[in-house]
């Protein structure tokens, strides 16, 4: 059994002392910052990754995972308690959860967040054992240009997720991936879009704009209406669910664990998708559909454990093909490029440990969450009460100094200011920048493809629809954008109607 | 007019697009068999340009929700903060560039006043994160910087 095998080398990694000691590290500074209100994993992992650049590569993901769980569960918390989710993925659990948190259940919501993530989470790790390796074997038959497909997959597949136009999504994904091409062509060595700025020759640093557009600008759009900060705990008491509360939750638990771990492969896919899809899901099959919005404990328990299986699983993209499928993932290539690790398909033959660890730590993880964060649930009941204007300055000195740990530079720190105005006026102009992230480590990777695969068919595109696996891709791609542009269409239809009449 | 909130995404998109268009040409393009370093950028800028102009123009077309006001308190006293630890940290050292930046920050809010509390409460997150960073993570921040080491001889 090459599986448990494989998930014994990992869990002799993951339960070294030291790498326990980051997880939990991870973890607990994961769950203190993901439960501050309007901060989800992005500007969490963004923020808390330079803790990690000193550390040994396994050591520093074991430790990077540990905080996205933390991240994670903290914005469910939140979610549950005032009803700000830090996240979309923990938006659905707020509809449930937050109702049962005002009619004094909060302790069994968030024991119900708690459970079935865990359960998810396990499932999902072996579900990970299994499907890696062939993923990694079938990669090996990948060519340049099924990369490039993929990728143009993974891109229109990121459009769904964004809310607002197809059209200024796209534009997100064309901005990101000219972001990406600033700095030196490797194939050429010349300074491509850095206008004589030295700093700028090894390219913007990926933490600079996410920590800009997701951090800053939201801390400043927070800030536009204090009033409505002020949130109201609900007293958290009797953290265990009754015996009906878990035969309640358990047929939930592992349809939201099958729901997730499918569409957390998926490029596009991850925590977010999961979580809508496996509440929808629940609603309808669900005896207790009627309850469903009004505190039903089966509406927590379905999208927890499909958000978590779905962000464990969409590690298997991440880890064997080297290609992220939501904007975690993305954040997560680049701490694994910034240890020197190139993900691809290699990564799990030449080191093992790394692979295997990571894995194995992620099970780990959710262990702590589950152990760790019911005792200290007061801790962060506390955490979410303190007033946001005494939070955010905190968080604007995390993020600085983390960004001036990149590279010891102020020039670092100077291209947050403007990253951090831009990521403002998006988020007035409603424009989604979660395409612009992942175009923006996608990008190079792509234009290398492109650049290989070109070259190998002679200049011939037709290389991209001759080829089976690129020509699946593109066909998947082109059928996401019809299934878009469809009901954008029927709602056109329908406001025109309204205007008629 | 009719929509404002694409007028302006369109116009973001059309102006970084023209201009990356323009930087772009002066980059070898090469060809489709040996793509230059001009010919990802070039076409990626292209295209920009072309969604910028669909926004501009639906702009006019369809009904748009307008655009909220710009909170310019909040915006000016985070981004100033950021833009303070730049300039002070070199100089100044990392325990007065960090104090600087809670304080322009936390001008954001409209209730901020300078109360004894607060000030202790950000002098004590300040100690802990050049004790973290500085002393344990050994980031290269001077912990306090040339103007001020004539004041304190001893660190």
């Amino acid at each position: 059994m090459d599986v448990i095998a494989n998930l014994g080398l990992g869990l002799q990694v993951a339960l070294e002392p030291t790498n326990l000691l980051y997880c939990l590290l991870g973890v607990l500074l994961g769950t203190a910052i993901g439960v501050l209100p309007g901060l989800g994993p992005v500007p969490t992992i963004a923020m808390l990754l330079p803790l990690t650049y000193g550390l040994a590569p396994d050591s520093a993901l074991i430790m990077l995972a540990g905080i996205f769980y933390g991240a994670q569960y903290g914005g469910s918390t939140t979610a549950i308690l005032v009803n700000l989710p830090g996240e979309s993925s923990s938006v659905v659990t707020a509809l449930d959860g937050y109702r049962m948190a005002r009619a004094g259940h909060a302790g069994r919501a968030l024991a119900t967040a708690a459970i079935s993530s865990f359960v998810a989470g396990t499932i999902a790790t072996v579900v990970i054992a299994i499907a890696a390796p062939l993923l990694a074997g079938a990669a090996l038959a990948f060519g340049p240009a099924d990369y490039f497909s993929l990728m143009v997959l993974g891109l229109i597949a990121s459009v769904v997720l964004a809310s607002g136009s197809l059209l200024h999504a796209i534009g997100m994904i064309l901005l990101g991936l000219i972001l990406g091409v600033v700095g030196t062509d490797i194939n050429s060595g010349i300074a491509r879009f850095t206008f004589e700025v030295p700093q700028l020759a090894d390219g913007i640093d990926f933490v600079v704009i996410a920590m800009g557009l997701f951090g800053i600008g939201e801390i400043v759009a927070n800030l536009e209406d204090e009033t409505s900060r002020t949130a109201i705990m609900p007293k958290v008491k009797n953290l265990f669910p009754t015996r009906d509360d878990l035969r309640r939750i358990i047929g939930p638990t592992l349809r939201g664990t099958a729901m997730g771990s499918v569409l957390g492969i998926l490029p596009g896919g991850g925590a977010v998708l999961s979580s809508f899809s496996a509440y929808a899901l629940e609603k309808r099959v669900s005896k207790n559909s009627a309850q469903f919005g009004k505190g039903a404990i089966e509406g927590v328990a379905a999208p927890e454990a499909a958000n978590n299986a779905g962000a464990q699983t969409s590690f298997i993209p991440m880890l064997t093909l080297g290609i992220p499928s939501n904007p975690v993932m993305a954040l997560m290539i680049g701490a694994l490029m910034i240890q020197g690790i190139q993900p691809g398909p290699s990564v799990m033959v030449q080191q093992p440990t790394l692979f295997w660890g990571l894995i194995a730590s992620m099970w780990c993880g959710n262990l702590m969450l589950i152990i760790l964060n019911l005792p200290l649930v007061g801790l962060w009941v506390k955490m979410i009460s303190v007033p946001y204007r005494y939070l955010f300055p905190a968080i604007v000195l995390f993020s600085v100094i983390g960004v001036f740990t990149l590279s010891n530079s102020t020039f670092h720190v100077y291209l947050l200011a403007g990253f951090g105005i831009l990521g403002y006026i998006f988020k007035k102009l409603d424009a989604e920048p979660a395409p612009l992230l992942l175009a923006l480590i996608l990008g190079p990777m792509m234009e290398e493809e492109l650049r290989r695969a070109m070259m190998l068919s002679k200049g011939d595109a037709m290389v991209f629809v001759s080829r089976p696996i690129s020509a699946t891709m593109l066909a998947v791609a082109l059928v996401l954008l019809a299934l878009m542009v469809a009901p954008a269409l029927r709602k056109k239809r329908e406001s025109a109607f309204h205007e008629d009449s | 007019m009719r929509a404002p909130k694409d007028f302006w995404t369109g116009a973001i998109y059309l102006v970084i697009g023209v201009v990356g268009f323009f930087v772009a040409r002066n980059y070898s393009f090469g060809s489709t068999t040996r793509m230059g370093p001009g010919y990802f950028p070039t076409v990626l800028a292209g295209l920009l340009t072309l969604v910028g102009l669909i926004s501009l123009v639906r702009a006019f077309v369809v009904e748009g929700a307008p655009v909220g006001a710009l909170a310019l308190r909040p915006l000016a006293s985070v981004v100033g903060a950021i833009v303070v630890f730049g300039l002070a940290v070199v100089p100044l050292g990392g325990a007065v560039a960090m104090l600087l930046t809670i304080l322009v920050a936390a001008t954001a809010s409209r209730q901020f006043k300078l109360a004894p509390l607060p000030l202790l409460g950000a002098s004590g997150l300040v100690a802990i994160c050049c004790l973290v960073f500085i002393e344990m993570l050994n980031v290269p921040m001077p912990l306090v910087g040339p103007w001020l080491r004539p004041l304190l001889p001893n660190f």
